[in-house]
């Protein structure tokens, strides 16, 4: 595993992430881990306890974990949210839009490129999770 | 027989394993059998080749000629615009491809 | 046509550095070819039978004049002088090196185009009507709405790793020119009974494997929220759109599987939801991009007699004209099936001249339509004669619209690596065969459409008739299909029987249009016909 990314000013959370049916079984879990197949509303009547949510990407192409970003952050979800597993440095911006913070690739980004990722855009089409203002925002103030 | 093919990375261009290098005319292919994997995985790993993969032939009047006819058109370039095919003189090609 | 402010035009420049940024590291071995493909694909740039392949897109079909001209210049700088215009309203170019990718995209950015999610699992280009703006028969122009949807889809970060691709389609007229029910989602704007305009939602509708017409899921979302009823049902297919089965992924598939009220159960939960989250545009956007849409200067009281003492041109005018809601003026096609020719095959001559007759004819605006011919949307009767005598002296003035000549056909096994059979010389043996049985005229309205694989890119299941390429053994056979139609009438064709081999597909053809012939009653279309009379008629006579 390579090294985690974090864009928190908090410290990390240590607690180990349990599968959503444990976490929701749990009272006391802080951490969850959400496979792409698991129902992301199930954790919403848990938010408050949650601190972290890591979101496994068993393969780059199965786009499910930026649904169950952005549906967390819809909800008021606002500790760690970390994209883990297949992760690749092309995928960084949209990620972030989507509400991650927290980035655990399988293999280790070159860090010139990160800051290329994030830099990438200048603007934005739509609202998202982020706090970045659309285009269309702009051309309305 | 078999034959490696694959494009090049930068023009796209269709190749084909001759031994040593990779050629644009499938006439300079090679026999791979046995070895296709390994040359494919290797010369893919040095971007000498991309995407390559195996495919059968036949020997024929000393040339091989790719089993499928996909793989012919392939090998010479659209029936439909002999002007655009690495052989826009030859008029018998249509018989090779198809 | 809308053009790009600072901000579009700051969106497509900084794609074309991240492609360049990707080619580079591809090229120097820092992204494998598995990592790349997603994200050239995502640039339209397939490794494809001959080379690596670029799709531009032409956004709801619509482009001008300077445009096309660089168009053209791509053709002759980085290709082989000419290009293919699609079933989708794009264009496609067939011998791109991936070196000159960037620069090409580069060129692309200067005019405001772009060949962004041309390919991929994401939101390809939105398609619409090709007679927008024209034709009498819509409620309002789609084509704002389709941009608005083009800005939205573009770079959108929850939607860009689909199980799948999604096409969208824009109409906003009964009379449906876009197919959109055979789109991921269609949508017709329409006027309701107190004179507001919204959106009828069709979700789950698709050729390939298992061709499905899309039910209608809403018929009436306030245009206000369209944004925001799109992104509900995006939202539910990334969720549990299939991805174990490549064959079984598409947004169709899920409405079968789930049932349309289930999956309109969900979209209208989320949709609820969303309308708390601000992803709608402000209105004053979308009056923004209509603005850009406004009918051109038509001349008031321009004349509307045309000379018809030329009977070449008579007949072109009658078949290739389309009538315009403003007097004086018609849509005029542009045939890019000259007989024996490459259906949707363009030199770069060729839209050099398209360009400028469009500048000096149509008010700057030509139009692609998916069945692969050209649209001058706004031109003067007056203009017609020197436009079509112009056409005509460059071979693109086939008077042949919907007619037996004007096949639609994919590439097929002569450049795609998909195909199963080749579909060029198919389409062009098709049309000789009729040129030479001077029958093309008399059959009148018969949309015939070819795809060389399962995967349909020349939409056969919406075929009156459509041919199927098989593989047999390695040797190309083709199906024959009846009754399909893409219109509002939306059918899927029908097989009607045992493959025949290329000779026995244009010998088929022929004989279902002498059974047509014979059968026909009331200056029916093929299509009434085949669907008044049923599929044994040309059983018997196909097999006897």
């Amino acid at each position: 595993m390579a090294e985690t990314l974090r864009y928190r000013d908090d410290q990390p959370v240590d607690h180990p992430a349990v599968t959503v049916d444990a976490f929701v079984d749990q009272s006391n879990a802080q951490a969850v881990r959400i496979e792409p197949g698991d129902d992301t509303r199930e954790l919403l009547p848990h938010l408050q306890r949650l601190a972290l949510v890591e979101v496994n990407f068993p393969a780059f192409g199965d786009g499910r974990g930026y649904s169950s970003a952005r549906m967390l952050r819809e909800a008021g979800y606002e500790g760690e949210l970390r994209a883990v597993g297949d992760v690749l440095v092309d995928q960084l911006a949209y990620m972030r839009r989507c509400g991650f913070d927290a980035f655990e690739p399988d293999q280790q980004f070159d860090m010139d490129d990160v800051k290329a990722a994030f830099e990438r855009w200048p603007e934005v089409y739509q609202n998202a999770a982020d706090d970045r203002t659309p285009i269309w925002t702009k051309r309305h103030p | 027989m078999r034959l490696l093919t694959g494009n090049d990375l930068k023009t796209g261009a269709v190749t084909w394993w001759t031994g040593s290098d990779w050629s644009i005319h499938v006439e300079d292919a090679a026999d791979v059998a046995g070895s296709e994997d390994e040359i494919a995985r290797r010369e893919e790993a040095a971007r000498r080749v991309n995407s390559p993969y195996a495919v059968d032939a036949e020997l024929q009047d000393g040339s091989p000629r790719p089993s499928h006819i996909k793989e012919r058109v392939r090998a010479l370039g659209p029936t439909v615009r002999p002007d655009l095919t690495l052989k826009p003189a030859d008029p018998e090609i249509g018989n090779w491809v198809i | 046509m809308y053009k790009y402010d600072q901000y579009d035009q700051a969106m497509v420049d900084a794609r074309v550095e991240e492609f360049r940024d990707q080619a580079r590291r591809r090229l120097e071995g820092k992204l494998t070819e598995d990592q790349f493909k997603p994200l050239r694909l995502m640039n339209g740039l397939y490794l494809q039978l001959h080379a690596y392949m670029l799709r531009v897109a032409i956004p709801y079909g619509t482009l001008n004049s300077q445009q096309m001209h660089a168009l053209a210049d791509i053709a002759d700088k980085y290709d082989r002088g000419y290009g293919h215009f699609t079933t989708r309203q794009n264009i496609q170019y067939n011998w791109i090196k991936l070196e000159d990718a960037g620069d090409i995209l580069a060129d692309l950015a200067k005019v405001e185009m772009h060949a962004i999610q041309t390919s991929g699992n994401c939101i390809r280009n939105i398609s619409s009507d090709h007679f927008a703006g024209a034709t009498a028969d819509e409620v309002v122009d789609p084509r704002p709405y389709a941009e608005l949807l083009r800005q939205w889809s573009s770079f959108h970060p929850e939607f860009s790793y689909l199980p799948r691709k999604f096409k969208i389609a824009v109409i906003a007229s009964d009379t449906d020119r876009a197919a959109m029910r055979l789109h991921d989602i269609g949508i017709q704007i329409v006027e309701n009974d107190a004179g507001e305009l919204g959106a009828a939602f069709y979700v789950g509708g698709g050729m390939g494997r298992t061709p499905m017409i899309a039910p209608c899921i809403n018929p009436f979302v306030p245009l206000d929220r369209l944004v925001t009823y799109a992104e509900a049902c995006l939202r539910v297919y990334n969720r549990y759109g299939r991805r174990d089965n490549k064959y079984k992924a598409r947004i169709k598939i899920l409405v079968h599987e789930m049932g349309a009220e289930e999956y309109t159960r969900q979209v209208e939960a989320e949709y609820a939801h969303l309308l708390e989250e601000g992803v709608e545009p402000p209105f004053a956007e979308l009056e923004r991009i209509r603005a850009y849409f406004e009918d051109p200067l038509f001349e008031a009281g321009a004349g509307d007699e045309i000379d018809r003492s030329d009977p070449d041109f008579a007949v072109w005018v009658d078949r290739n004209t389309v009538a315009h809601k403003e007097t004086g003026y018609v849509s005029a096609v542009i045939s890019l099936k000259p007989v024996g020719g490459i259906p949707g095959d363009a030199t770069a001559e060729q839209m050099r001249l398209m360009a400028d007759l469009a500048k000096d004819y149509s008010f700057d605006e030509l139009r692609v339509m998916h069945t692969q011919n050209i649209v001058l949307p706004h031109v003067r009767k007056a203009d017609l004669h020197a436009l079509w005598t112009a056409l005509d002296e460059a071979g693109l003035g086939s008077p042949n619209l919907d007619t037996v000549e004007d096949i639609i056909a994919c590439p097929g096994l002569d450049y795609c690596s998909l195909a199963n059979a080749r579909s060029i010389p198919i389409a062009q043996r098709i049309s000789e065969r009729f040129a030479a049985n001077g029958k093309t005229g008399t059959l009148g309205e018969l949309k015939l459409k070819i795809s060389g694989c399962i995967n349909a890119c020349g939409h056969h299941h919406a075929g009156h008739i459509g041919i199927l390429g098989v593989d047999r053994k390695g040797v190309e056979n083709y199906q024959l299909l009846l009754g399909g139609s893409e219109a509002q009438d939306a059918s899927l064709a029908n097989i009607t029987g045992p493959v025949f081999s290329e000779d026995g597909i244009v010998d088929a053809v022929e004989t279902v249009t002498t059974v047509f012939e014979r059968e026909r009653q009331d200056g029916e279309r093929f299509l009434d016909t085949y669907r008044r009379i049923g599929m044994n008629p040309f059983k018997e006579a196909l097999y006897g």
